[in-house]
């Protein structure tokens, strides 16, 4: 689950993080509500979009004065946004983000992500702040440093001081980003992150009485939670709920079936989530487009396999469908009841085609051929794949 | 010949006793796994399907001399069960479990490291021998003794390739598969030289997917230390980057652990790759064609 940045930094804030004074706004009315919390301007507007790349696509405004801020909020707010993740369609902007703007002297860049290789959370700093890692770990690899975290020690203390000694601090501010480190790490562990990215990390110069003092602010943070750490965080939940999901998709974690939303005609069920990317890739190989990654899981019940079904026929760019099943613990007389199930309900109004293998795969077979359902059945992959992309382009994509 | 695994292997079983444990347990009595014991704590003493159930590991692996172990318990306890089959000092562990935070298995990781006990998964479908000894819940029916070495990071995916192999009368020396977490216990590299070293063992087969770099660590493993031929598939070639596709492991982070990228890997290193995912079978039986002749 990828939080949007106001969850990320209040969540960091929680944790003694340095944050910009902020407040998230989601109406033209909640303006005032907002400046009163964040008084002093200027002021940043940023849209909260979990995608990156949205300053380049105008997700980013500078606001001087009251009324400008309520200009940009409206500018803002409903307005869909195409970034470089996004796809073509964007994303519609339904809450921004009101900030005090910060006086920048130097951009840094800090991260705790999972290493894969090494199977443990891996520390990445650079002095290079703002810009992408991936493009900086391309153009210049030496100027990210690595530190990997023991997941039973944690993150010693030593290893943040020399990191941020790497990073080229000194006297307050190395205490400082010693401090901060060892918090961002401290939320990746007790949150059960995957991805904690703070880019950039700013120095801005504050003066308290005269003294003029630098200090650290996280002025973005990008925060992927780990789903399978659910079980152990209420919060999760609260924090979902929050998050714009498409209403199939929505209706998706309700069911408990893993739906990802695309945007092609062919409309796809399948058991386990490897032969449901392989079924997508046979589609676009014999010609189609998937319009969905469905995955209704090893051991579905009918009714989740009827949810499941009415979920992908919900979308009206849906012009054909194909099941692909093969049933391991899945069975397949469980599957053709879920489908007898969901088109008694809601008749299909597209063609469909129907691969069945494996467990039980007479009894489901059967079962349909009972239903009186008019259904194209495919004895194979390739079969399936071409039936389906044919039926697709008769119905006119 | 086969590897992890033979019809000698007295498996147990850590979480026996819920419903889903015990409709497996007889699944794999059915196919002929000698299964010795199984563990829940609490429920020592009783049986399911006439295996003994104790309420420790080391207690059970005392009484019945079992080396191998399927985890089918909860993902909120799979975590500790792993570590009290490591400590009992079990050889194989097979994890079955779905949804283990990616933390808990960095522990279990560190924990392992430097022991002879190896884990396979976990959100595995298990590891079978055809013919001689299943641990997993795979369809036993599916699958075929011979000599094609069969390594996945899907579930049902695995079953449709071997279900091309076996149409096509190629049968499988051992099946594994190791699971759809980004943090697993066994990579494609550590199986590769099990197989290599497999007398019975003609050719692997890799099923892979998107995220992570295991097919690119495979292709490296086995450019340098392989003389048995390899074929793989990458499945996730159509999707987004950034989106979890279902796996906890498969998904392309920026522009890396595309099947584009691994695909050209595999392939530059001599590594068939099949097209489709129809073709898996019929890839593999071109490349051991083209080896006899």
């Amino acid at each position: 689950m990828n939080l949007f940045e106001y969850q990320a930094k209040t969540l960091l804030a929680r944790y003694g993080v340095p944050v910009p004074a902020g407040a998230p706004i989601a109406s033209v009315q909640e303006v005032d509500a907002a400046l009163a919390r964040v008084p002093v301007g200027p002021w940043m507007v940023k849209a909260q979009v979990a995608s990156g790349g949205r300053g380049k696509a105008g997700g980013i405004k500078r606001a001087a004065t009251p009324v400008e801020v309520r200009d940009v909020v409206q500018q803002l707010l409903g307005r869909t946004l195409v970034t470089r993740q996004t796809g073509p369609a964007g994303v519609i902007v339904h809450r921004l983000l009101l900030e005090e703007a910060q006086p920048v002297e130097q951009e840094l860049y800090v991260a705790v992500t999972m290493d894969r290789r090494r199977a443990c959370p891996l520390l990445l700093a650079s002095t290079q702040g703002g810009m992408e890692i991936e493009e900086l770990a391309r153009v210049r690899p030496d100027a990210i440093i690595q530190e990997a975290i023991d997941p039973w020690r944690r993150l010693q203390p030593i290893q943040a001081r020399r990191l941020a000694q790497a990073l080229g601090f000194k006297a307050s501010l190395l205490t400082q980003a010693a401090d901060l480190i060892q918090r961002v790490v401290t939320v990746f562990f007790e949150w059960d992150c995957s991805l904690l990215e703070i880019n950039p990390l700013v120095v801005v110069k504050s003066s308290t009485e005269g003294h003029v003092t630098p200090r650290l602010l996280a002025l973005d943070a990008k925060v992927t939670l780990d789903d399978n750490g659910a079980f152990r965080h209420p919060e999760f939940q609260t924090l979902q709920d929050e998050l714009e999901l498409d209403a199939s998709e929505r209706q998706a974690v309700q069911a408990g079936v893993s739906y990802i939303r695309l945007s092609g005609a062919i409309g796809c069920l399948v058991n386990g989530a490897g032969l449901a990317m392989a079924t997508m890739d046979l589609i676009k190989h014999h010609g189609g487009e998937p319009a969905n990654f469905l995955d209704v899981g090893g051991g579905a019940s009918i009714k989740q396999v009827t949810e499941a079904f009415q979920i992908l026929c919900s979308d009206p760019q849906v012009k054909a469908v194909l099941v692909n099943i093969f049933g391991g613990i899945m069975r397949c007389d469980v599957i053709a009841e879920g489908i007898r199930a969901a088109l008694a309900e809601r008749p299909l109004r597209v063609p469909m085609v129907v691969r069945l293998e494996g467990t039980r795969v007479e009894e489901g077979r059967a079962i349909l051929q009972r239903s009186g359902l008019s259904l194209i059945s495919a004895n194979d992959l390739t079969e399936a794949a071409e039936q389906v992309v044919k039926a697709a382009k008769a119905a006119g994509t | 010949m086969s590897i992890l695994i033979d019809r000698s292997t007295k498996v147990r079983w850590q979480g026996i006793t819920g419903g889903a444990g015990s409709f497996h347990t007889r699944g794999c009595l059915e196919y002929g796994t000698q299964v010795v014991g199984g563990v829940t704590p609490g429920k020592g003493g009783s049986r399911v399907e006439r295996v003994p159930v104790f309420d420790t590991v080391r207690e059970a692996v005392a009484n019945t001399g079992a080396t191998a172990t399927m985890i089918f318990v909860p993902a909120p306890f799979a975590a500790d069960a792993i570590l009290e089959a490591a400590e009992a000092g079990i050889q194989l562990i097979v994890c079955i479990t779905e949804g283990m935070p990616a933390l808990d298995m960095a522990r279990i990781k560190a924990v392992l490291k430097g022991r002879p006990t190896r884990l396979i998964g976990p959100n595995c479908p298990g590891v079978i021998t055809p013919g001689q000894c299943k641990i997993g819940i795979m369809p036993g029916y599916i699958h075929k003794p011979g000599k094609v070495g069969v390594i996945s990071r899907s579930g049902t995916l695995t079953y449709e390739a071997v279900w091309q192999l076996t149409q096509r009368g190629l049968g499988q020396s051992t099946v594994i598969g190791i699971g759809g977490d980004s943090i697993l216990g066994s990579s494609f590299s550590d199986l590769l030289p099990l197989f290599e070293a497999d007398p019975e063992t003609e050719a692997v087969l890799l099923i892979g997917e998107i995220g992570g770099s295991d097919e690119e660590d495979a292709a490296t493993f086995s450019q340098k230390h392989m003389t048995k031929p390899l074929v793989a598939f990458i499945a996730g070639q159509t999707a987004p980057p950034g989106r979890r596709m279902g796996h906890a492991g498969a998904i392309i982070s920026g522009s890396h652990g595309t099947a584009t990228e691994k695909i050209a890997v595999l392939r530059a290193v001599g590594i068939p790759v099949a097209d489709t995912p129809a073709t898996i079978g019929a890839t593999l039986q071109a490349l051991l064609t083209s080896r006899v002749s």
